[in-house]
């Protein structure tokens, strides 16, 4: 048990790797596609509109499957990780570009509109005025979108990506012993979700503006 | 000019001596066939297409995937070799190329320590359980479910693990899988086996359908290592 450790932590490496390559390119991708369904022509927002509801509804095992079983016949191979990384990755930015797509529609128009005044060009206003405000707004559902990432990175395992339940999987098939590795790579998982979630929660707390906090009510 | 003609010449022959290297595709949670070990992939299968490698001369890349995923693989062209206690079928052969057998297999009829079951645990109302997609599922369906002699349960599990733990914790009478990998297990927890089924299935190494340049390299590199008797040494390591 003690010594399948280091073997679990290598996992746990590649299932942070998969976690942040997949949210930055979501990342990359989801803020030129909300920017777009705010103040993009209607072509554009029909565009955004189907790419989301097309990968918002397919189950994320099949996506990973067509990538990397489907693009070959078309000559374009990819390695396991890639697949994987381009499969979570264009997933969440279906899901993050309607965060950001909420997050710039809470900030009031009137905003804009008092940046375009001063001599702004839209994409001027958008930058220092709406997106620093709206990434506020934005920031407790993509915490929740960060942990979908993570957990679903496992599926990874069946495109031979040695990540952290894969190396599960080799350990319990030596020593016989599942509950114990299961339990132990879901306090893996647990941890790194408590800390990420914790550490986000302090920068929005750094982050607030006073009387325009998200708060959490308990009553 | 002479000198640089020289360089060239040498840095090719390098090129060439090195030889190709090969994909090989297999399911690392299958000992004492394929597993991990220190973090290397060892067991029988992997020593065998290493030493397959070396007789033959060229290199390998061994890279892990579920089990389920490697014929996909190998006909997408991610992988070119399988090795992975990959029994020949029909229906395999219509989509991958086997090479000529390499080991052949029986199934262990295995029940828990102290139940006082025997082989006939087959027959009647028990529950029986196999890993989904083995030689001993399509076994067990053929010959049990469907002539209703077997009438209880029929459990299917994602892995041979699964299916005994299942079996020491009660929720089920017998399981039936791969002798090598039955006996190891039993080596170490409380199951034993109580029979073998004798369906000497043959495991191949399989690579994309028709290449047969490959093909016909594993081949010629299983008949040279039978002749060596370097395939006896890997048994007697590994059994």
């Amino acid at each position: 048990m003690i010594n399948s450790f280091p073997a679990l932590l290598e996992g746990t490496w590649v299932t942070l790797k998969i976690t942040f390559l997949s949210l930055g390119l979501g990342l990359a991708i989801a803020l030129p596609l909300s920017f777009g369904q705010v103040y993009g022509g209607k072509g554009f927002r029909v565009f955004v509109v189907i790419y989301e509801r097309i990968f918002r509804s397919i189950p994320e095992l099949v996506i990973l499957f067509l990538i990397f079983y489907g693009f070959p016949r078309a000559g374009i191979k990819f390695s396991p990780f890639t697949a994987v990384v381009l499969g979570l990755g264009i997933r969440s930015a279906a899901y993050q570009s309607q965060i950001f797509r909420g997050a710039i529609q809470s900030i009031s128009t009137t905003q804009m509109r008092a940046a375009r005044s001063l001599g702004m060009t839209k994409l001027q206003g958008f930058r220092h005025v709406v997106l620093p405000q709206a990434l506020r707004v934005a920031l407790p559902p993509w915490t929740n979108e960060f942990t979908i990432v993570l957990k679903d990175s496992s599926l990874a395992y069946a495109l031979g990506v040695t990540e952290l339940l894969r190396r599960g999987g080799y350990i319990i098939s030596t020593t016989y012993e599942p509950m114990l590795i299961y339990l132990t790579v879901a306090l893996i998982y647990f941890v790194i979700t408590f800390t990420v979630n914790r550490s986000l929660k302090k920068v929005e707390e750094a982050l607030a503006i006073p009387g325009f906090e998200i708060k959490e009510s308990i009553r | 000019m002479k000198k640089a003609f020289l360089v060239v010449l040498l840095l090719l022959l390098v090129v060439f001596a090195f030889g190709k290297t090969y994909i090989v595709g297999t399911s690392a949670d299958f000992p004492p066939f394929e597993y991990v070990e220190n973090g290397e992939f060892v067991g029988f299968d992997m020593d065998l297409i290493r030493a397959i490698a070396d007789e033959m001369g060229f290199n390998v890349k061994i890279v892990d995937m579920a089990f389920d995923s490697l014929i996909a693989a190998l006909a997408s062209g991610n992988l070119d070799i399988v090795v992975a206690g990959m029994t020949i079928t029909d229906e395999r052969e219509q989509v991958v190329d086997f090479s000529i057998p390499y080991w052949v297999a029986d199934q262990s009829v295995v029940v828990k320590k102290g139940s006082g079951l025997n082989i006939t645990v087959l027959f009647g109302k028990h529950n029986v359980g196999v890993q989904t997609g083995t030689t001993a599922d399509l076994w067990v369906e053929e010959n049990l479910v469907n002539t209703k002699i077997l009438t209880g349960k029929f459990k299917r599990y994602e892995t041979f693990v699964f299916a005994m733990t299942d079996l020491v914790n009660g929720n089920v009478d017998a399981i039936v899988l791969d002798s090598p990998v039955a006996e190891m297990y039993a080596k170490t927890r409380p199951v034993e086996i109580v029979g073998i089924i004798k369906t000497g299935e043959e495991y191949g190494i399989a690579v994309s359908e028709g290449n047969k340049e490959l093909l016909n390299l594993i081949n010629e590199g299983i008949r040279r290592l039978r002749e060596s008797g370097k395939i006896d040494e890997l048994i007697s390591k590994y059994f």
